[in-house]
C-alpha cells in the first residue's frame, strides 16, 4: 500500500456522552484536509460499534475503518494499539490524531513507539505548514510556554488532542462515508494484562482538577470566616475551590484543595484568584487555566502580572461583590 | 525492581523543582510505590533490589542522593551531552537502552504518570513498548503475586483492575502513594556516600554519531510565551465599579464557563 494523505482520527467513544474528543477532532481534521488534499478517516475497535461509525461520518468522516470483534469488547491498551499499529502500516495515513483522554494518553504513545515515529503530546491547535506538514502547537514548561512542533521524516505525523479544544461539526444526517470493515489479523499477539473489573463510576463530584472555574483564595481572604465566602461564590458559579499553602496551613481549607506543586494542578476556563501573591510552586499548577481573575490589593504580586484581569482591591470585598453581581444578573 | 525519573524530555533543560533540589512531584510518587512494595516484600523475606533511573544533566545527581536517602538502593544518572534534546521517542529509547544492558532481569519498571513541566505522560508508555514489556498507565494500587501485578486505577470514569504479567511497567497516578518525608539526617547520609553510576552515551554503546536532537523523530520549531499574549487589564477604582466593569467586558467568559446564562449588567439582555 502507498502512502496516502489520509488524516486518522481515533475512535475513543467509551464514555461518549462525557467525552467528545473524538468528533472535535474529526472537525479539526475536515479543515486540515482542505489544505492536504487528504481524505479524513476514523478507526474504530470493540463490539457492536455501528453507531459511533454512523456517528463519526455525521460529523466528518468520508471512511471510517471497523474492527468490530467480541473479543474488543472493553478497551484493553494491548490489543487496541497492536490493532492501531497494525492497521496504520497497512493503510499508511499521513497523520494520526487521539483525544488526549487518559487512554488516548496511553494507547499513543505506544502505537508511535511501535511505528517509530514523533508523537506530541496534548495539542491545542494543529496547522498545516507551507511544505503540507502537520504543526503541532503544544504546551510546554509546565504550560508557561507554547511550543510549536513538526515531525520532519517519520510518519505518521501523531498527536493527542487535548478534549475541548475544537468545536466538533453539526450532525449531518445525510452525510455519506465508506465503512471499511476488517477482521482481527491471524496472529494476535499474547495478551498479557488481563481486566478483572472495568465498571464505569463517574465521579460525582467534579473535582477541583476538573471544575471549568476555579476560585482560590490565599492568605489576603483576611480570615478563615471571610474565606468561607468563596464557598457562596463557588456555588453559584459551579466552580470549585482551591487554596495556596498558607491557607491550607492555618486550616481554613483541607489539604484536599491545596492547589500547587505539592497539591493539585488545574487547568479551568475562568480563574478567580483571591488574595494571591504568587509563590512558584503555586503559579506552576495554575498556568494552563485558560483566562485568569486575579484580585490583590499590590498590584505588584506575580499573580497580578499574570492575570488577563487584575482587579487592584481588597479580595475580601470584591468576593463579596461579585457575588451580589452574579446573584443580580442571574435573577430573570 | 527501577523507579524511573523522568526528565524534561522535550528540552532537557533544567527543571525549577530541580533546581530548588526537588525531584518530580510524580516520580516521587513512582519511588514511594517501589519503595512500598520493597518493604511489604522484604516483611516476607523476599530479597528486592530498588534502582533509582534518572536522565538528565549532572546536576541530577542531587534527586538521586534524595532516592537514595528515601530508601532506594542504587541510584543511576544517565548523563550526556549529547542526549540534551531528546523528545520522548528518544528518551525512552536511552532510559530503556539501560535497562536492557545493566538491569535486564527488573520485574517492575515504575514511573510517574507524568513529569511537571513537559507533561507528556508519553516517556513511560514508550519506554514499555522500547522494553517490549507491558503497561498500566496512571496506577492508584499494586500489588505483586508472585509473576503478576494486580493493578487497580481509575481512568475517564472507569474504575479497573487488571493483572499484568511481570516483568511489566506501571505509571503511578498524580493522587495515589504520597510520597514520605525523610529525616535531614538521612539525606546527609546519602550525600556524604558519593555512589551515583553516572553513565554516558558510549557507556550504552550508543556511537559517536548519537545526537539525541537529530535524532528524535519530532523537532520543536519554535516556543513563545502564552502570557506575552495576555492583555493584562488593571482594573482600580471603586470596588462595585470594578466589578461592573469585570462583567461588561468580560461577562461573556465568565458565564460561558459557568455554563449559565448571565444578564449584561446595563442592557438586560441575555448573552
Amino acid at each position: 500500500m502507498t502512502k496516502t494523505r489520509d488524516i486518522w482520527v481515533l475512535g475513543d467513544y467509551r464514555n461518549y456522552f462525557q467525552n467528545r474528543v473524538t468528533l472535535q477532532i474529526l472537525a479539526r481534521a475536515t479543515d486540515l484536509a482542505t489544505r492536504t488534499g487528504g481524505r479524513v478517516c476514523a478507526v474504530v475497535f470493540g463490539e457492536k460499534v455501528d453507531e459511533y461509525v454512523r456517528e463519526y461520518i455525521a460529523h466528518g468522516a468520508e471512511q471510517v475503518y471497523v474492527v468490530d470483534d467480541p473479543g474488543l469488547k472493553t478497551y484493553s491498551i494491548e490489543t487496541y494499539s497492536f490493532l492501531l499499529a497494525w492497521l496504520v502500516g497497512k493503510f499508511q495515513p499521513e497523520t494520526l490524531l487521539v483525544g488526549a483522554t487518559r487512554f488516548g494518553q496511553e494507547i499513543a504513545p505506544r502505537v508511535a513507539k511501535e511505528l517509530k515515529t514523533g508523537l506530541t503530546a496534548d495539542c491545542i491547535d494543529l496547522e498545516i505548514d507551507e511544505k503540507g506538514g502537520l504543526v503541532q502547537i503544544a504546551p510546554s514548561f509546565g504550560g508557561n510556554l507554547i511550543a510549536r512542533i513538526i515531525t520532519p521524516e517519520k510518519r505518521p505525523q501523531m498527536a493527542t488532542i487535548r478534549p475541548g479544544t475544537f468545536h466538533e461539526l453539526a450532525h449531518d444526517n445525510g452525510a455519506r462515508g465508506e465503512i471499511i470493515r476488517l477482521s482481527l489479523p491471524e496472529h494476535m499477539p499474547k495478551e498479557k494484562i488481563l481486566c478483572i473489573k472495568s465498571e464505569y463510576k463517574p465521579s460525582k463530584i467534579k473535582g477541583i482538577e476538573k471544575a471549568d472555574i476555579v476560585i482560590i483564595g490565599g492568605r489576603g481572604m483576611g480570615s478563615k470566616g471571610k474565606f468561607k465566602k468563596l464557598f457562596e461564590l463557588a456555588d453559584l458559579m459551579n466552580g470549585e475551590v482551591g487554596a495556596t499553602r498558607p491557607v491550607v496551613y492555618a486550616n481554613w481549607i483541607g489539604h484536599d484543595s491545596l492547589v500547587g506543586q505539592a497539591g493539585k494542578p488545574i487547568k479551568p476556563k475562568v480563574l478567580f484568584s483571591f488574595g494571591i501573591s504568587g509563590a512558584i510552586q503555586h503559579t506552576a499548577a495554575i498556568v494552563d487555566a485558560d483566562f485568569i481573575v486575579a484580585i490583590n490589593k499590590n498590584p505588584n504580586a506575580v499573580m497580578m502580572k499574570m492575570a488577563d484581569v487584575a482587579i487592584v482591591a481588597d479580595a475580601n470585598q470584591v468576593c463579596s461583590a461579585i457575588i451580589r453581581a452574579v446573584k443580580e444578573k442571574m435573577r430573570d | 525492581m527501577v523507579s524511573e525519573l523522568p526528565w524534561n524530555s522535550k528540552t532537557g533543560t533544567l527543571k525549577r523543582e530541580l533546581a530548588q533540589g526537588m525531584m518530580d512531584p510524580c516520580s516521587r510518587r513512582a519511588l514511594e510505590a517501589g519503595l512500598q512494595i520493597k518493604e511489604s516484600r522484604d516483611k516476607k523475606g523476599m530479597e528486592t533490589h530498588v534502582t533509582a533511573l534518572s536522565m538528565g544533566p549532572v546536576m541530577a545527581e542531587e534527586i538521586l542522593h534524595q532516592a537514595k536517602a528515601l530508601g532506594a538502593d542504587t541510584g543511576v544518572l544517565l548523563s550526556d551531552r549529547r542526549r540534551a534534546g531528546a523528545d520522548t521517542f528518544l528518551t525512552s529509547f536511552i532510559l530503556g537502552k539501560y535497562i536492557q544492558r545493566e538491569i535486564p532481569d527488573a520485574d517492575l519498571v515504575l514511573c510517574g504518570s507524568q513529569t511537571s513541566d513537559s507533561e507528556t505522560a508519553q516517556v513511560g508508555p514508550q519506554l514499555a513498548g522500547e522494553l517490549s514489556i507491558p503497561a498500566i498507565g496512571y496506577a492508584i494500587d499494586i500489588q505483586l503475586k508472585g509473576q503478576k501485578a494486580r493493578v487497580q486505577r481509575y481512568v475517564d470514569d472507569f474504575q479497573e483492575t487488571f493483572e499484568m504479567d511481570l516483568p511489566g511497567l506501571v505509571t503511578i497516578d498524580q493522587s495515589a502513594y504520597t510520597p514520605r518525608y525523610t529525616a535531614l539526617g538521612g539525606f546527609q547520609d546519602a550525600f556524604d556516600e558519593p555512589d551515583i553510576s553516572r553513565v554516558d552515551a558510549h557507556m550504552l554503546g550508543l556511537g559517536d554519531d548519537f545526537n539525541a536532537l537529530k535524532d528524535s523523530p519530532t523537532r520543536i520549531i519554535d516556543v513563545y510565551s502564552p502570557t506575552t499574549q495576555k492583555e493584562n487589564k488593571v482594573l482600580k477604582g471603586a470596588v462595585k465599579n470594578v466589578v461592573d466593569q469585570l462583567f461588561e467586558e468580560y461577562g461573556k467568559v465568565i458565564s460561558h464557563a459557568m455554563g449559565k446564562d448571565l444578564k449584561t449588567h446595563d442592557h438586560g439582555e441575555e448573552i
